[in-house]
């Protein structure tokens, strides 16, 4: 099919008039230049300005300060698409969700009132975080989208279990993956459709969905409108949006997005479950988040007077939990303990907290690391990678204190 | 059915446009990369792709997203991304 673009409406709307482009108050000095220099924060339809790296596909990120509270509200959640052929809501009004493939049983098809009707809810807090978040951070630069800090945010997700929308379709036993497509698309028909899959057992997971509501809103139009694959503890990349096709398939989905893009050096980092059906003897696909921390404020380079500041921010990891969050004042020499936040649940964002005291005068060296309920740690130096994925080196920052 | 391309409006108001800097190879660029991404691509992965990366992304667009430039085309894009956004020397 022949596809038409019409080039109105949408677009990040660089802020009829008043909120014209304007630079970011922050955005770490690690980036490329190239990118320092032409990100500016706009406002996407529906959203508060997030950071523009790119405009099409749409490539948004949360700022920093977004990361002091547990939850990402919609206006503020990044936005990340692979490719430029988006539909209008109005398109998307007229979804439906078709189920089938060579392990299925039957073809079923539904539409969203189908959905609501015939299937028990699900909710669950979790993570949605780029494999690339903080790619722009490596070093040396690796190409790609150059990610700072907020290539992430966390909600509450409600919807139907991926695993009864299945049943309904009957698995039949040599099912080994199912595989997923969603209602965006190439510009060009030579373009291979952004379609990725999950191991049929992961598939079955109680808390793996179909969200139709984030943080009890219909899903925001660029965060995957009506309906989006929810995997908790495992990168965004498989958080299909627009999701409008399930195949339970015999066979591993062969494409570049499985196959070239979205793989790291085998065993490079841990996972719980290995994708068996997408190993090669040198890569493996990317798959459960590394545990991580992020400091929403204070910002790099702001001031502080000599009674000090709070260190506020949010640790996360692939679904043990966070155990423990510490934070240094002296550039990593001492560090103290912070105060977890309420639990929200094994794949959600934890906030943490602590208050630096009394400081010296001069520049303080602020830093945070978490440890998750399994003891996995954040690494001490970059786990270099070709593709620049799982930056999960301590983030440090420094304020003056004067 | 009807689609539109998000960002497709900024692309024809002409101060919004991603600029590229001037230089022999520009409107080649322009004229086929921008037909499926802004150039806010380029500018962002810059300064730190070398001449060699340049190429290998280049290329990724032939055989991985099917861009139908030919190998002329294709040495143009190269060398303006070089010369424009290649490390500083």
């Amino acid at each position: 099919m022949q596809r038409r673009a019409m080039l109105t409406g949408l677009g990040a709307v660089a802020a009829s008039g008043a909120q014209a482009a304007q630079k970011p108050n922050w955005m770490s000095a690690a980036l490329p230049d190239g990118t320092r220099e032409e990100a500016m924060l706009e406002r996407l339809p529906g959203k508060q300005p997030l950071i523009k790296l790119t405009e099409r596909p749409p490539n948004f990120e949360t700022p920093i300060d977004a990361f002091g509270t547990a939850i990402t509200p919609n206006d503020r959640f990044f936005v990340r698409y692979h490719l430029a052929d988006i539909p209008s809501m109005d398109a998307l009004k007229n979804w439906s969700l078709t189920v089938g493939g060579d392990a299925a049983e039957r073809q079923v098809k539904y539409t969203m009132a189908d959905l609501k009707k015939d299937f028990a809810q699900a909710e669950i807090a979790a993570v949605c975080q780029c494999s690339g978040n903080r790619r722009g951070l490596f070093d040396p630069h690796v190409p790609g989208v150059q990610w700072g800090y907020g290539a992430m945010g966390n909600a509450v997700w409600r919807g139907v279990r991926l695993k009864d929308v299945l049943a309904k379709a009957g698995v039949k036993p040599g099912a080994i993956e199912v595989w997923f497509g969603g209602a965006d698309g190439p510009v060009m028909p030579a373009t291979p459709a952004f379609r990725k899959s999950l191991p049929v057992a992961l598939a079955q997971r109680d808390d793996v969905i179909i969200a139709t509501t984030m943080n009890g809103q219909p899903l925001p139009h660029l965060n995957g409108f009506p309906a989006r694959l929810i995997v908790p503890g495992w990168t965004g990349t498989y958080w299909i949006k627009h999701l409008n096709s399930i195949e339970i398939s015999t066979k591993p989905l062969p494409n570049f997005w499985t196959q070239k893009a979205y793989r790291v050096p085998a065993g490079l980092f841990p996972v719980d479950l290995p994708f068996t059906s997408q190993l090669d003897a040198n890569t493996w696909p990317i798959t459960e988040i590394v545990v991580n921390a992020v400091i929403a404020a204070p910002l790099d380079g702001s001031k502080a007077t000599r009674s000090g500041f709070t260190v506020r921010g949010v640790a996360w990891d692939r679904g043990h939990g966070i155990k423990t969050v510490e934070v240094s004042f002296d550039g990593g020499k001492t560090w103290q303990p912070a105060a977890l936040g309420k639990d929200l649940g094994k794949y959600a964002f934890r906030e943490f907290s602590l208050a630096s005291g009394t400081l010296p005068l001069g520049p303080c060296v602020v830093s945070a690391r978490a440890v998750a309920n399994n003891g996995e740690t954040q690494a001490v130096t970059l786990v270099k990678n070709p593709a620049g994925y799982h930056h999960n080196v301590p983030q440090t920052l420094t304020v003056t204190v004067a | 059915m009807f689609r539109i391309f998000v960002g497709a409006g900024l692309l024809l108001s002409g101060p919004a446009l991603a600029q590229l800097k001037p230089g022999a190879g520009m409107d080649t660029v322009e004229a086929n990369c921008a037909a499926c991404h802004s150039t806010d691509y380029i500018r962002m992965n810059a300064p730190f792709l070398t001449e060699q990366v340049w190429k290998a992304e280049v290329a990724k667009m032939r055989t991985a997203f099917g861009s139908p430039i030919d190998d002329a085309v294709a040495a143009e894009i190269v060398q303006y991304l070089t010369a424009q956004y290649g490390p500083k020397k």
